[in-house]
């Protein structure tokens, strides 16, 4: 398992559901991981039904079998603030650049400076070794920028080595690269096995591989039940209304003549979906990556779907279970 | 008796979104569609569009990131930045329908040629550190679509301007970006990189001179000397134009403010994106932007609502048990163990059904408690976000088996947001 799983997915499709459950499934036999956040959207405190998480590593799970989640939220102005300080102890420097604008410019307005600065965080924390000179995260997974982005998020390094062409945001740079360019490092793609993601997966992974950047797994996400086989869904398109309203009548049903219809159309939509699902699968599978399935939580995601899902995962990525 | 023990109060029951006297109103000038990202407001913004032209509105769709069958069934494929006619959108009423893809490189380099003269807009657009910031630092998109929506309201061609907004990571990124490109580009900072150059001989701001020059060497220790060179030949380059920028991203703050202007909120019946439109009524309230109302998508609904998850699934029970005292006649006798459970009523125990009849049922019941548990959950979340927001209007649009393809489905989803929804 690679050390930096980054967890990139259309909007809407769920990621930082998915990357927090990875970080949980990852979180095995006393293992520890960190997931990070770049967007600054609190989504990852949100899910865990904790408060708003500060710019430092806390403690947010407790995984089975003694594992630990951490988490951080990783600010941009406070991650540029304490590189000026390692590199130049710039106590009141930095503060006089702050009151110029100089941080708004460099996290916010400089092209990539602020995304240097947040893959850099992830990057170093992979990277963390304790005193005994053991990684203090075995694993950090990222919730990274949708789809559309993260090619241009995780390669910004290459373009900014390029713009400063020295300095210490050119070396940097340049050593962030070398980590999400190694096998240590793997990008998720998570989508639901609708037409729209599924088109902008495809196209994520095509661009991913053009910058050289390590794909990991296609995650489908919200993957309904199957509750109709398909000879039933064919069937029910067929002519079998009678047959169904004496069924209905003799389970109990009151009034099965006037469920028949709507029942029938219903199957009618499934069987369409099962069929634009089939598709979708076999347009994934044309990708030639790793495509792991993950649940439709009935009950909405909460803690309780979460660790469900990070079982479901750990089964999946064949994490021994704890 | 008090008024605690008094009977609960029913929920908040919000008002249709009247979306037809919105589209027709002379006076709408432009309405906006916001909301998290993967909530349909692309197809929504078409959708309204298509609407509005074909009830007799000239209208133009700025889209920014159109998934591409959409983007096909509009006929706008090529991104030329330039609005074009949409085939196929009726005329009867004297209305026309135009769409356009945003190219945010290309409007940010004819702004640049607008305002400078040409040898300046050369070195502006083959400036290293202007290419990058136009082809997309964060925000860009936000401040070109703004800037696109400001030159076509210029124009005045289109009586209506349906936009759709970018998909930021955060959905009010469009608000605050023209705002903190404007700040930037004509902020302290420039002013402050430029400065050297321009007080340099004057002695009483020695003080400020040193102070800014241990600035710039901050900044280019930090980011590389070339880069900052490269910035302050592009701020040189743009140095007539910041004023412009200000006054820009201040122009179409107002416009997005002025009465002509409604915005809709897009959200699907889940709990983050009603987190997120919940969050963007609030902010846009305290902008002063007038919220027009609340589309809510991919809404679940049943022909049979009347019967119950509960009583599907105890009925799918029963048939389950059928099976399972087949006769082996072909036939099986209803009256199994579920049967005769106290929940659920115990059947005409005479009753024969064929067990394909009784396995084909039990699936449609089973389907049929699948859909209502998402009914009701998507009911909760809905009236989660209307009992906080009572005010907000709502228009409701059925989820569909697939994605948009062509203008018929469009039409279909306009028909359905003017038709005031039936609480299930």
């Amino acid at each position: 398992m690679s050390r930096l799983q980054v967890v990139s997915g259309k909007g809407g499709t769920g990621k930082t559901t998915v990357a927090a459950a990875l970080a949980l499934a990852l979180a095995t036999e006393g293992r520890r991981t960190l997931l990070v956040e770049v967007e600054g959207r609190q989504g990852i405190a949100q899910l865990f039904e904790t408060e708003a998480l500060p710019y430092e590593e806390r403690k947010i799970a407790v995984a089975p079998g003694g594992g630990e989640v951490y988490a951080l939220a990783i600010d941009a102005e406070r991650a540029l603030l304490d590189y000026l300080q390692m590199f130049y102890k710039l106590g009141a420097a930095g503060r006089a650049l702050k009151k110029l604008g100089a941080i708004d410019f460099a996290t916010t307005i400089a092209p990539g400076v602020r995304d240097v600065l947040l893959t850099g965080k992830a990057c170093e924390a992979v990277r963390r070794k304790d005193g005994a000179g053991r990684f203090v995260y075995d694993h950090v997974v990222m919730d990274a920028p949708p789809t559309g982005r993260v090619t241009r998020f995780l390669n910004v390094n290459d373009e900014v080595a390029g713009l400063a062409r020295m300095g210490p945001v050119h070396h940097q740079a340049q050593s962030v690269m070398r980590v999400i360019k190694s096998p240590e490092t793997a990008v998720h793609l998570v989508t639901l096995l609708e037409e729209m993601p599924v088109q902008e997966t495809a196209d994520g992974v095509a661009e991913l591989r053009a910058a050289g950047l390590p794909v990991g797994d296609v995650l489908v996400n919200m993957v309904r039940p199957r509750l109709l086989d398909e000879d039933a869904v064919r069937a029910a398109a067929g002519d079998r209304r009678a047959g169904v309203a004496r069924a209905l009548a003799a389970a109990g049903v009151s009034g099965p003549e006037r469920l028949v219809d709507p029942l029938l159309a219903q199957a009618a939509e499934h069987a369409r979906r099962v069929e634009l699902e089939r598709e979708q699968r076999e347009a994934l599978a044309k990708l030639r990556t790793p495509v792991r399935e993950l649940p439709l939580l009935g009950g909405g995601v909460d803690l309780a779907g979460l660790y469900h899902l990070a079982r479901t995962l750990r089964r999946d990525l064949g994490v021994s279970d704890a | 008796m008090t008024a605690a023990e008094a009977a609960p109060e029913p929920a908040a029951v919000p008002h249709a979104l009247e979306v037809d006297p919105l589209l027709d109103d002379p006076a709408t000038r432009i309405v906006v569609c916001c909301g998290a990202g993967g909530v349909g407001k692309t197809t929504t913004a078409a959708a309204l569009g298509l609407r509005a032209a074909e009830r007799g509105r000239k209208v133009v769709v700025l889209t920014i990131d159109p998934a591409r069958r959409l983007a096909q069934s509009m006929g706008i494929e090529e991104l030329d930045n330039t609005p074009r006619r949409v085939p196929g959108a009726g005329t009867d009423a004297g209305g026309e329908l135009h769409a356009m893809m945003l190219d945010m490189k290309r409007t940010f380099d004819e702004i640049v040629e607008a305002h400078a003269d040409p040898e300046r807009a050369r070195a502006i657009l083959a400036n290293p550190f202007y290419q990058s910031l136009s082809a997309g630092f964060a925000g860009t998109q936000e401040y070109m679509a703004m800037e696109k929506l400001g030159q076509l309201r210029a124009r005045d061609e289109w009586d209506l301007i349906v936009v759709d907004t970018p998909p930021s990571r955060s959905a009010l990124d469009f608000l605050d970006a023209p705002k903190r490109l404007g700040s930037f580009l004509d902020g302290r900072l420039i002013r402050a990189l430029m400065a050297p150059a321009k007080v340099g001989g004057r002695a009483g701001m020695k003080f400020l001179n040193v102070g800014m020059s241990m600035m710039t060497g901050t900044l280019g220790k930090l980011l590389g000397g070339q880069l900052l060179r490269d910035v302050q030949t592009f701020v040189a380059a743009m140095d007539t134009m910041f004023g412009g920028f200000r006054t820009r991203a201040d122009a179409t703050y107002r416009l997005l403010q002025a009465p002509g202007t409604a915005f809709l909120v897009v959200a699907a019946p889940e709990r983050d994106a009603l987190r997120e439109a919940a969050y963007f009524v609030e902010r846009l309230a305290a902008e002063d932007m007038p919220l027009e109302g609340l589309v809510l998508n991919r809404v679940h609904g049943s022909a049979a609502t009347g019967l119950s998850a509960e009583r599907a699934l105890a009925a799918a029970e029963n048939l389950d048990g059928a099976r399972m005292v087949d006769q082996g006649d072909g036939q099986t006798r209803v009256g199994g163990p579920a049967a005769t459970s106290p929940e659920a009523p115990a059947p005409e125990p005479t009753t024969e059904v064929p067990p394909a009849d009784a396995e084909l049922t039990a699936g449609l019941l089973r389907l049929h408690a699948e859909r209502m548990q998402v009914l009701a959950r998507e009911r909760r979340t809905r009236d989660r976000f209307t009992e906080l927001h009572p005010d907000v209007p709502l228009a409701e649009v059925p989820a569909l088996a697939a994605d948009v393809h062509d203008l018929t489905t469009l039409r279909a989803i306009g028909a359905h947001l003017a038709t005031p929804r039936q609480d299930r």
